[in-house]
């Protein structure tokens, strides 16, 4: 049906095309003009019966029901059904987003659908993982000191009853201080079989939101949250417009949420029904639309919740993206997010009443002999985790992906909120004539890589910088890697020159690092786009 | 091989501190050669292998047939105004030989002055050489009429790079395009030089009140000896020009006596094709659509800004075909794209990212006024018929302001959609 709507179109173009070449080939001067005039008025004519038939045609379609079922009978095809691929079944009767901007970046070092057999002993808690709370946390524990997973570990001082707590049971054998007496780790050494604190299980039909929230603070589960704007924990007095949970993760080598959630439907959806009682809103859940059949099986049959599934690629499943097309934030606004796996913990806190902060990992990054998923939980010590792997100093390990990941050296420990292990090679060499004739294969969003003409060839990324530090000087190529109204350039450049009122009418408060970490990998000067945006968040938060 | 090679890079690296200078230099020329071991700090780790010296370099290569061309059609207009040598492939080492002798000396000017300005003031501000230039220099020898004299094309580089962009800060702060600057500023300046009839011929010399052919030392002295080693033709000295010969562009014959003073010298194939007479590298309209393909294809330039182009000179070719009042806008429309250098401004000059406007939208808007200034000032200006140089330049001085409503326009649009939110 559409090709032949297409066909009809190309025809009666070239109609009118040849008729204006003939027109051309008699016509001299004014002739010629007089020869257009009558073309034009040709086509307006031609389109003016076309567009009747067209608007009877759609009325019958109507009138006899014909078009119920999405099915377009206008003799003009619509756009997306030039440009776009159809639907696939699935998503017809849903909430559908399509963006065709962004960049998956292929990467070499997928994580294999496999469980790792790996034994984790060495835990950590770093206070400097939790944006928004006063810098130098009290601590409750002592070295030697034995926990139960949900112990408290530390508090914020500016709200005593937002809880930080243990993640496994165990003996504190460590408090690192860095400068100024601030903390950096408090390392726990893990026991051979885990201990959980029990807690009093909220009733969750009957709970009202200020129980509710004061269980959660207590046992340490309000620090899953994050508060946007700013992606910082939220204030315990805070009552969230809405909740917004995106159930895929479209960065490079990311963990397959779905996987790592399979047999945990329960608990997720009890999670669910939790969150909608924190927000005076609705609880957003963002589901991956990308797959010619439904993947996301584990996620589609979750009730209470509003779904609406995004098709695009990367940044498309970062949560604030999703927020910016499901229900934009205004500066006044406070919303939050949460880490999919963590509705699951929550829901098992309300479910069984204990504290298992516990994700599954993806251990990714062509550098590593096995890549796959590992359940442990929160700050698992890195050298443990990879303990198969040799990892020397030209690797790179990152606690997260490559875009907004931390680096972590072989004795850190996996960042709280990060769901994936990254190891990649450090690209300290020269090349020759690197920038013009490059001898391997390197991700890029620009054409002139064959890898990327040819379809994104995966490839081993290392961390060379490819080039220098340069002026703004290509223009609009973060727009085509932001799927979201914002003029991130502008934006950018405002933040450079602290214009603040510019900053908050371009919408920074939409956005959190992540979300730009793609125009950055992109840049063509290179510039330090998340640390510009940071820069500017704390300057709009500093001002109130 | 390659570790040899670096290996000697870097014993030879001048002290930072004692040779400021020469360590700035140094770092051009090695950053050319290896691409740097920085790695990733603190952002992103992995970083898109396209750099500012990937990007610039593959505009340099979508202009190589522009400067093939450009050679052959020097000689090529300097022997058919000799009355010479008509055909594509006769007298063909003469012209492509007398093409290298008038661009290279122009290419190697217009460089050593604007990459050592450019060092200079690297070395003044402690940065690295930053590659700005590098298209920049490509461009100005292709957009200068052949004969052009040496030290008004130094004087004019010199100004476009001093006061058009170190002023303002560098690569990627100037706000007029440096290229069409500083020729520009020839037009300004020595407007005798780049105006009228004469100037688009090189190599021809009035004697008594007849132009002939003249050479220079290097040409008789070396080439031709050379040449007639091989028992090849040579230049020959003193030689007159055709009778009624005539250096003009179709632009001036457009202006004078509209379309049929054009058809009467040239025809519409002719002018595509290149064989005429006029700046450089613009002549050969297929060679230009070429690089604006690579350009497009690569992503690198913006199609938004050909597109609104072309359609601002279609809008306005046609309202002034309408009018007819006076010789020049009753040359076609659609002629226009194969007289004078609009596909050449088009797709390398009115691209250019710093100069244009930044916003999607911005961009259509100035594309378009490119297009249509441009064509008024073409078909309008008595005194100079082309218009695409000075309806660029116009046009960035205006891009900002663009990009400031367009801005705005996205602000006022953000606030409507928070309130529609707000109230739902």
């Amino acid at each position: 049906m559409n090709r032949g709507k297409f066909l009809f179109l190309s025809l009666s173009l070239l109609l009118s095309s040849l008729t204006e070449v003939s027109a051309q080939t008699n016509g001299e001067g004014s002739q010629f003009l007089l020869n257009s005039l009558f073309v034009i008025a040709a086509l307006v004519f031609f389109a003016i019966v076309i567009q009747v038939s067209d608007n009877l045609m759609a009325i019958e379609a109507k009138r006899i029901g014909a078009d119920k079922d999405g099915n377009h009978f206008g003799l003009m095809p619509r756009f997306y059904e030039l440009v776009g691929t159809k639907l696939p079944a699935y998503l017809k009767n849903e909430k559908v987003i399509i963006s065709k901007k962004g960049f998956d970046i292929p990467l070499e070092g997928k994580a294999e659908a496999e469980n790792l057999k790996v034994s984790v002993h060495r835990f950590a808690v770093n206070p400097a993982n939790f944006k928004g709370i006063s810098p130098i946390p009290k601590v409750v524990v002592e070295i030697g000191d034995s926990v139960k997973a949900g112990d408290p570990i530390f508090y914020d001082k500016s709200q005593p009853d937002f809880i930080f707590s243990s993640p496994v049971s165990g003996e504190i054998v460590e408090i690192k201080r860095g400068e100024k007496r601030a903390i950096n780790e408090i390392v726990i050494l893990a026991d051979k079989t885990q201990q959980f604190k029990t807690f009093e299980k909220p009733d969750i039909a009957t709970v009202s939101r200020e129980e509710l929230v004061k269980s959660l603070a207590s046992s340490g589960l309000m620090t899953l949250f994050l508060q946007r704007p700013f992606n910082i924990l939220p204030h315990l007095d805070v009552v969230p417009r809405d909740i917004f949970i995106s159930t895929f993760d479209t960065a490079p080598l990311a963990p397959d949420l779905g996987y790592a959630l399979k047999g945990q439907e329960i608990a997720f959806q009890a999670g669910c029904e939790t969150l909608s009682k924190l927000t005076s809103g609705k609880v957003y859940l963002g589901l991956d639309g990308n797959g010619d059949a439904d993947t996301a099986s584990i996620f589609t049959g979750v009730t209470g919740v509003e779904k609406y599934y995004f098709r695009g690629k990367h940044p498309i499943g970062n949560v604030g993206v999703q927020i910016h097309h499901i229900k934009p934030i205004s500066p006044e606004d406070k919303v939050w997010t949460i880490n999919v796996q963590d509705v699951a913990i929550i829901g098992k806190f309300m479910l069984e009443g204990i504290v298992d902060q516990s994700r599954t990992l993806a251990i990714t990054g062509a550098e590593l002999k096995n890549t796959g998923y590992a359940k442990v939980p929160f700050g698992a010590s890195i050298s443990d985790l990879l303990h198969s792997e040799e990892v020397t100093g030209d690797h790179r390990i990152i606690s997260g992906d490559v875009l907004s990941g931390t680096e972590v050296s072989k004795e850190g420990f996996v960042g709280f909120y990060d769901d994936q292990v990254t190891v990649v090679a450090e690209g300290k060499n020269y090349e020759l004539f690197g920038w013009l004739l490059p001898l391997d294969m390197r991700p890029s969003v620009s054409k002139t890589f064959p890898g990327t003409l040819l379809g994104g060839v995966a490839s081993a990324a290392n961390t060379n910088n490819r080039g220098e530090k340069r002026a703004f000087v290509v223009t609009g190529e973060y727009d085509r890697l932001l799927p979201m109204d914002i003029l991130p350039q502008q934006l950018f450049k405002a933040i450079v020159v602290n214009d603040v009122e510019k900053m908050e009418n371009l919408g920074i408060h939409e956005l959190v690092e992540e979300d730009v970490a793609l125009c950055e990998f992109g840049c063509t000067s290179k510039q330090p786009l998340q640390s510009i945006l940071r820069n500017g968040l704390d300057v709009i938060k500093a001002e109130g | 091989m390659k570790n040899s090679l670096l290996s000697f890079f870097l014993k030879i690296e001048p002290d930072k501190k004692k040779s400021p200078f020469l360590h700035t230099l140094y770092d051009g020329f090695f950053t050319f050669a290896f691409a740097p071991n920085h790695v990733t700090k603190g952002g992103v780790h992995v970083r898109d292998g396209m750099d500012l010296k990937r990007l610039m370099f593959h505009v340099v290569i979508a202009l190589q047939l522009c400067y093939l061309f450009g050679t052959y059609n020097i000689g090529q207009q300097h022997f058919s105004a000799l009355g010479m040598y008509e055909g594509f492939l006769e007298g063909f080492h003469l012209k492509i030989f007398y093409g290298l002798v008038q661009i290279l000396p122009l290419f190697v000017v217009a460089n050593v002055v604007g990459l050592g300005i450019e060092f200079f003031y690297a070395y003044k501000k402690g940065h690295g050489i930053e590659e700005g230039f590098l298209v920049s220099g490509a461009l100005i020898p292709l957009v200068m009429p052949p004969a052009l004299p040496l030290w008004i094309l130094a004087i004019s580089v010199a100004f476009a790079v001093i006061i058009g962009k170190e002023a303002f800060g560098g690569t990627g702060m100037n706000v007029l395009n440096i290229a069409l600057l500083s020729r520009v500023f020839i037009f300004f300046a020595y407007p005798t030089t780049i105006s009228g009839d004469d100037v688009w011929v090189a190599g021809l010399e009035k004697v008594d009140g007849v132009w002939t052919a003249s050479y220079n030392f290097f040409v008789t002295g070396v080439l031709n000896p050379v040449f007639e080693s091989f028992g090849w033709a040579t230049y020959q000295n003193g030689m007159a020009v055709v009778d009624g010969y005539s250096g003009a562009t179709p632009l001036s014959l457009a202006a004078k006596g509209g379309w049929e003073a054009v058809t009467a010298r040239f025809t519409p194939e002719q002018m595509f094709w290149g064989n005429i007479p006029g700046s450089v590298g613009e002549t050969h309209k297929l060679f230009v659509i070429m690089g604006a393909g690579l350009l497009l294809y690569l992503g690198i330039a913006s199609w938004r800004i050909m597109i609104s182009m072309v359609l601002g000179l279609v809008v306005t070719g046609i309202l002034l075909n309408m009018w007819d009042a006076t010789p020049a806008m009753n040359v076609p429309w659609y002629q226009h794209f194969t007289m004078g250098s609009f596909l050449f401004a088009m797709a390398f000059m009115a691209t250019d990212p710093v100069t244009a406007a930044a916003t999607d939208r911005g961009k259509l808007i100035y594309g378009f006024f490119i297009g249509a200034i441009g064509l008024v000032i073409r078909v309008l200006n008595p005194a100079y018929p082309e218009g695409w140089m000075l309806a660029i330049l116009f046009m960035n001085v205006f891009a900002p302001l663009i990009d400031h409503f367009v801005v705005e326009g996205h602000i006022s649009k953000r606030k409507s959609r928070l309130t529609k939110l707000a109230n739902s």
